[in-house]
């Protein structure tokens, strides 16, 4: 059972997120930058699967600059096996489409059964990387589990929708996206510290993948960003201790904004 | 004629709000047809015509109900070839952004997810407004390459009714086998609870850690004003509460006229599902809990004693 699991160095939602002036991308540089929140989700379920598989190996893959190392090196303390970091200039400003393409080729000289994913990066919050890898791949997508199990080749989620909850299943290999209704992960160990220094990570660039320049970064980009702007921060209103009459109170408020 | 294609949201033929609010975008673009996949079109035409839908594309396939997302995409994608439209519209659902992240591919055209607004830019091109970073900033953006597709979250507008022929046209699709990959083996629909819908209502009434698992106050005033329910995270990872209801970053994103906030601390996660609310009131025990400083109007106290009482008094003015 090979796994490759895909994660994202993003800057640190808790901090102040911005955008770089000159051309609007994120700025990855004046923020302080982790393994996104919501792939640990994945790398859990990857280590998870694994553990309950007889000869399995987790390789976690990220595409970044030299920074995303940080998130490749987190998973390999959790318990992957090896890191494979696709870092080239040429990616940055990469929208989704392209992202999505580096990733899948990537994964394609990669030996996989699952490619497993969180439900979103926590920076770009757009949720389709994992769909567009199915597409791109060619092969089942069986994405947003809350609930994920995985027997000989087939794997089986539990969806739950806007409307309903669907039990999804299809048979590998397949793309599968994990939510954080999914356990919590595991931290590393100082054993898996230490075991982690001495787990390859590949260093791969464009050219490795027969990605041209030209289909990546900011210029190819299918979407553009004119402009962004910080919102004002919203003025602290009124604050009343409840002394017998906090309830009474709020009900005023609520009738002079009319809501009553 | 400049057409604009709205993917409808509905369940066997029932429409939800948030296609309506995209009609309504799909207006200030071009003409708005409206596609309706699966079966049910029958009972959803006179309420997309109700909101100026000038056309209604049908296709139905099994597949759409019996494997996840990828047949809508292919039928889509096989839509738009033939229709050449100057937009696509998504509703911001589970499925319609995955539909819409493979359409972008099929189709070699830009996406835009979750925006907030549209407007027609200067040469009338969609211009999107979202907002990022837990509602921190907007970023004005629109798609440079191909046939814009944009997804669009609730109650980015207020639907408007306007007449529209919503003249049926069926059209066929083929589905490969590439896209019956991932089988629905059961579907659970999730019973109405009578309340309005989280995103889609005007007022929520949320509860947190504080409520030590008892909804029942949150509840009755979320009823006394008419509003949804939401719930933070920590109350659905403590089973008090479904998923669904889970407000923040990894539940919904909300932005009603009026948003209570009742035992919720306010931790970046929440705010980033409810930050951009119009009028944001709170009640804590904590006097230092960073939700008070989102609030229009703060109450530190015991919410098991100051919502009923709260309750009561719009009661009593309700008559």
């Amino acid at each position: 059972m090979k796994i490759v699991v895909c994660v994202k160095h993003v800057p640190d939602a808790a901090a102040d997120r911005t955008f770089a002036d000159a051309d609007h991308t994120v700025d990855r540089s004046g923020v302080d930058g982790l393994l996104s929140e919501l792939d640990e989700y994945a790398v859990e379920q990857a280590l998870t699967i694994a553990e309950a598989s007889d000869d399995a190996e987790v390789t976690v893959l990220s595409v970044g600059r030299e920074q995303a190392a940080d998130a490749i090196r987190k998973a390999l303390q959790m318990g992957a096996d090896k890191g494979v970091h696709v870092s080239d200039e040429a990616v940055h400003g990469s929208d989704a489409i392209a992202t999505s393409l580096v990733l899948a080729k990537a994964i394609e000289k990669l030996d996989y059964d699952i490619v497993l994913c969180g439900m979103a990066s926590t920076d770009g919050e757009m949720g389709v990387v994992p769909a567009m890898l199915a597409e791109r791949l060619g092969i089942a997508q069986v994405t947003l589990g809350s609930e994920l199990a995985v027997e000989g080749s087939t794997v089986r989620i539990r969806r739950d929708g806007d409307v309903s909850t669907e039990t999804v299943e299809a048979s590998t290999p397949a793309v599968v996206s994990v939510t954080d209704q999914t356990p919590e992960a595991r931290y590393p160990s100082f054993k898996g510290i230490m075991a982690a220094k001495k787990k390859p990570v590949e260093s791969w660039a464009l050219a490795d993948l027969d990605v041209d320049p030209d289909q990546v970064g900011l210029a190819a980009a299918w979407s553009s960003v004119s402009a962004t702007q910080k919102r004002p921060p919203r003025t602290k209103g009124q604050i009343v201790t409840d002394e017998g009459e906090g309830g009474a109170q709020l009900v005023e408020f609520l009738a002079a904004q009319k809501f009553v | 004629m400049t057409e604009i294609l709205v993917l409808v949201d509905h369940v066997d033929g029932a429409v939800r709000k948030p296609t309506f609010e995209l009609l309504t975008l799909a207006r200030r673009l071009g003409e708005p047809s409206a596609v309706f996949l699966g079966s049910g079109s029958e009972q959803a035409k006179d309420s997309l015509a109700g909101y100026g839908a000038e056309k209604v594309y049908v296709a139905d396939d099994p597949a759409f109900g019996d494997f996840l997302v990828a047949p809508k995409a292919e039928a889509l994608a096989q839509l738009v070839e033939s229709a050449s439209p100057a937009a696509v519209l998504i509703p911001s659902s589970t499925e319609g952004k995955e539909i819409a992240g493979r359409l972008a591919i099929k189709i070699e055209s830009g996406l835009i997810t979750d925006a907030v607004d549209i407007v027609a830019g200067a040469d009338g091109a969609p211009e999107t407004t979202q907002s990022v970073f837990a509602g921190n900033h907007t970023v004005t953006a629109s798609v440079t390459k191909g046939t814009p597709i944009i997804t669009v979250k609730p109650n980015a507008v207020t639907p408007e009714q306007a007449t529209g022929a919503a003249s049926v046209e069926t059209f066929d699709v083929t589905i490969s086998d590439a896209a019956k990959t991932a089988r629905v083996v059961e579907r659970k629909e999730r019973k109405a609870t009578g309340r309005p819908e989280l995103t889609e209502a005007s007022i929520v009434v949320s509860g947190g850690r504080g409520t030590g698992g008892n909804f029942e106050p949150i509840e009755a005033f979320a009823d006394s004003l008419g509003a949804a329910v939401g719930a933070s995270r920590a109350v659905v990872d403590s089973g008090w509460y479904p998923h669904s209801y889970q407000v923040g970053q990894t539940g919904k994103t909300v932005s009603p006229q009026l948003y209570v906030a009742a035992g919720i601390s306010g931790a970046i996660q929440h705010r980033a599902g409810m930050q951009t609310s119009k009028t944001i009131v709170a009640v804590n025990k904590d006097d230092e809990a960073p939700i008070f400083e989102l609030v229009d109007f703060g109450v530190v106290g015991d919410l098991h004693k100051v919502l009923p009482q709260a309750t009561g008094e719009v009661n009593k003015r309700k008559g």
